[in-house]
C-alpha cells in the first residue's frame, strides 16, 4: 500500500482549520453534476453514496491501517436499519440515519476486539469471514430483511418537514451531496487531529506506538467505529434514496468493489475516495455496456496495474505531476 | 441404532469427502502462505481453470474423465510454475495489502474470461458411469462417486506425508518454511522449492475442482465464491502448517456437513463461529505447537 502523500508539505498531515479550497472542490463538482445532468440525478446520488462509503473505508484502511474484506457488514448494516425504522414506523429521514448508524457503530464495537487485535492476513480473513456471515445470515433471516426479494416498502417524511422527496432524485441527491460534505469535512477534521496523527503512526509502525505509551486498541477500536458509522450513513443514504435494501449491500462483492474504488482512487487522502468511486462506477457501467463479462478483465488489469505502477492511485498520479510541475518551478527560480 | 448408524455414515461419508476436496483445493495456498507469506487470492482460480479444462477436454478430446482429470492437474502445475516465476516472483517484496490487490485483479481477470468464453453459467462435469452409481451402506445409499473422492483423498494425503517426512525435498519445504533465511544460509534452493511446491499446490487445486466438482459447482465465479472457504482451512490451519492442513480441512468438513445436518436452520454457520473464534484465541492455529510464535 502506497499512502498518498502530496508534494505540498503542510497536506502531509493536512490542516485543522476550515479551508474555502476544500469546501470548493467538494461542492463544485456535485453542483456540476446537479446542472449538468438533471435527469440522472437518482444514479448521481449512487454514486455519491458510494464515494461515501469507499471515505469510510479510507478511515479503517487509509488512516488507522486496517485491511478489511468485510467493509459491506456496516454499509449493509446501516442500510437494513433505515429500511427497517422507516418500516416500523419512524419516517424522519435524518434521525433515521444517524441511528442506523448508531448500529453499524455498534456491530463495530462487537467485532471490533477480534479484528483489530490481528494484523495482516488473518486480519484480512477474519473481516472477510465476518462478511460471510452476516450475508448468510441476512439470507436466512427472511422475516427482518427480506431474503432475496430485498426490503420493500421505505417511506420517508419529508427532509426538516419541508423538503419532499421528488421521482426525478433532486431532493435525495442534494440530500445526499450535503451528507457527503459535512462527513467530509468532519474526516478531514479528524485526520489532521492528534487522534488522526497517532493513528497515522498505528499503521506505520504498531509496535513503536505501543511503547511510546499511546493507547493502540483505543485508538484503533474507535477509528474503527467511527469508520462503521461513516459507512452506516452511506448505507443508510442507499437505503434511503432507493427506497429498496437487496441482500447485495451485504456482499462481499460490495466489500471488494469498495476496496477497489479506493485503491483507484488513492488510499489515505480522502480526495482519493471521491475520485475513486466515481471512476470505478463509470468504468463498470462503459465496460458492461459494451460487454456484460469484460468488466472483470478491465477491473482486474486496471487493479494490478494500478498497484503495480500507479502506485497511489489516481490522486497520486496527480499529486506527482503537480509534484514535478513545483520542483520544476523551483529550479527555475533563482 | 440402524438409524443413528446411518445419520453417522451419512455426516463421516459426505463430511469427509467435503473435508478432503477443501484440503486439496487449500493445500496449496497453505504452501503458498507458509513459503512466501503472500495471501494469493487468486489461488481459487486455478482450481477453476483446472475444472473447465476438464470439461472441455472431455467434450472436445474425448478424453476420458480420470485421464483429463490428470491431464488438467499436470497443466495447471505447470501453468503454476510458470506463474510464479514470472508474476508473483514480483510480489514477494511488495506490502501485504498490494498482494492482495494484485492476485486479487488477477482473480478478476481469470473470472471474467472464463465468462466471457464459457458463459455466466454452471458447467458440470459428465461423471462416468462407474462413478455414478449408488451403493448401500448402513441401510442408505451412498454414491460411489463419494467413495472414489475418499480414495483420491487418501491417496493424495498418503504421498504428502511420504514425501513431506521421507523425502530429502520434503525436509528442504519444511526447513523453507519454518527459516526462509536459515534454510537459504545451508545452501537448499529455497526458489526452487518455492516455485515447485506453488506448481504442486496450484496442480492440486486443479484436482481439487476437477473432482470436487459435484461439490462446488463450476461457474466463472467460482474463484471468488469458494475463497472464503478456502480461507478458513488457511486461517485455521496457521502458516505453513502443511500436516495439520488435513486434520483442519477434515475437521471442517464434517463440522460443517453435522451442523446443518442436525440443524438445518443454523446449521451454517456453526463454522464460520468455529473460525472467528478459533482466530481470535489462537492466531497460530488450531493444532499449531504453543511453543514459539
Amino acid at each position: 500500500m502506497k499512502i498518498v502523500v502530496s508534494p505540498f508539505g503542510s497536506d502531509v498531515v493536512g490542516s485543522r482549520t476550515f479551508r474555502w479550497t476544500d469546501l470548493a472542490l467538494l461542492a463544485i463538482p456535485l453542483l456540476g453534476v446537479y446542472l449538468a445532468f438533471p435527469s440522472y440525478l437518482s444514479l448521481a446520488s449512487y454514486v455519491v453514496v458510494m464515494a461515501l462509503f469507499a471515505l469510510s473505508l479510507d478511515v479503517a484502511l487509509g488512516i488507522a491501517g486496517t485491511v478489511t474484506l468485510g467493509h459491506a457488514v456496516f454499509f449493509g448494516v446501516g442500510a437494513y436499519a433505515a429500511g427497517l425504522l422507516t418500516i416500523a414506523g419512524w419516517q424522519e429521514p435524518i434521525s433515521g440515519v444517524l441511528l442506523a448508524a448508531l448500529c453499524s457503530a455498534l456491530l463495530a464495537a462487537i467485532t471490533g476486539p477480534f479484528v483489530l487485535r490481528l494484523t495482516g492476513l488473518p486480519q484480512v480473513m477474519v473481516t472477510l469471514i465476518i462478511a460471510v456471515l452476516f450475508f448468510e445470515a441476512g439470507n436466512k433471516m427472511g422475516w427482518l430483511t427480506g431474503g432475496d426479494d430485498g426490503l420493500q416498502g421505505i417511506v420517508l417524511a419529508p427532509i426538516f418537514g419541508i423538503f419532499e422527496w421528488t421521482i426525478y432524485g433532486t431532493t435525495g441527491y442534494v440530500y445526499v451531496a450535503a451528507w457527503l460534505i459535512i462527513v467530509f469535512l468532519a474526516v478531514q477534521r479528524m485526520a489532521a487531529s492528534p487522534f488522526g496523527i497517532a493513528l497515522r503512526g498505528i499503521r506505520e509502525n504498531r509496535l513503536r506506538m505501543q511503547l511510546i505509551g499511546s493507547p493502540v486498541m483505543r485508538h484503533l477500536m474507535v477509528s474503527y467505529m467511527a469508520s462503521a458509522f461513516i459507512a452506516g450513513i452511506a448505507g443508510a443514504l442507499l437505503a434511503q434514496t432507493t427506497e429498496f435494501v437487496g441482500l447485495e449491500v451485504l456482499s462481499v462483492e460490495t466489500s471488494i468493489d469498495v476496496v477497489v474504488m479506493l485503491v483507484l482512487g488513492g488510499v489515505g487522502h480522502m480526495f482519493g475516495a471521491l475520485l475513486g468511486a466515481p471512476l470505478y462506477l463509470l468504468v463498470k457501467d462503459l465496460s458492461k455496456q459494451w460487454n456484460p463479462h469484460a468488466w472483470m478483465i478491465i477491473i482486474g488489469f486496471l487493479l494490478v496495474f494500478v498497484t503495480l505502477f500507479a502506485r497511489g492511485g489516481i490522486l497520486g498520479a496527480l499529486y506527482s505531476i503537480a509534484g514535478r510541475f513545483q520542483s520544476r518551478k523551483d529550479t527555475e527560480a533563482p | 441404532m440402524e438409524q443413528f448408524l446411518g445419520s453417522l455414515a451419512f455426516i463421516v461419508l459426505y463430511g469427509g469427502t467435503y473435508g478432503v476436496v477443501l484440503f486439496v483445493l487449500s493445500i496449496g495456498l497453505v504452501m503458498t502462505m507458509g513459503l512466501m507469506r503472500v495471501p494469493n487470492i487468486a489461488h481459487g482460480a486455478f482450481a477453476a481453470i483446472g475444472g473447465y479444462m476438464i470439461v472441455n477436454v472431455m467434450a472436445r478430446w474425448g478424453l476420458d474423465y480420470f485421464s483429463a482429470i490428470v491431464f488438467a492437474t499436470l497443466c495447471v502445475a505447470l501453468l503454476g510454475a510458470v506463474a510464479e516465476r514470472t508474476v508473483y516472483i514480483h510480489l514477494y517484496r511488495l506490502p501485504e495489502l498490494d498482494q492482495i490487490l494484485v492476485t486479487l485483479g488477477m482473480c478478476f481477470v481469470v473470472v471474467g474470461t472464463l465468462a466471457l468464453v464459457f458463459g455466466p453459467n454452471i458447467v458440470s462435469i459428465p461423471l462416468p458411469s462407474s462413478l455414478s452409481q449408488q451403493i448401500g451402506l448402513f441401510g442408505r445409499s451412498f454414491p460411489v462417486y463419494r467413495l472414489f473422492i475418499l480414495a483420491v483423498g487418501a491417496i493424495i494425503i498418503a504421498v504428502f506425508w511420504l514425501v513431506f517426512d521421507r523425502t530429502s525435498f520434503g525436509a528442504q519445504l519444511r526447513a523453507s518454511v519454518d527459516n526462509r533465511s536459515m534454510a537459504q544460509a545451508t545452501g537448499i534452493p529455497v526458489d526452487r522449492v518455492v516455485m515447485l511446491a506453488f506448481s504442486i499446490g496450484t496442480g492440486l487445486a486443479a484436482l481439487g475442482g476437477g473432482i470436487g466438482a459435484t461439490l462446488f459447482p463450476l461457474e466463472p465465479l467460482y474463484p471468488i465464491k469458494y475463497l472464503p472457504l478456502i480461507f478458513i482451512i488457511v486461517a485455521l490451519t496457521g502458516f505453513g502448517n502443511i500436516k495439520s492442513s488435513i486434520a483442519v480441512a477434515i475437521v471442517v468438513g464434517i463440522t460443517d456437513t453435522a451442523g446443518r445436518y442436525l440443524f438445518p436452520e443454523l446449521g451454517g454457520f456453526v463454522i464460520y463461529v468455529l473460525v472467528i473464534v478459533v482466530v481470535a484465541l489462537r492466531p497460530a492455529g488450531l493444532f499449531a505447537s504453543r511453543r514459539g510464535t
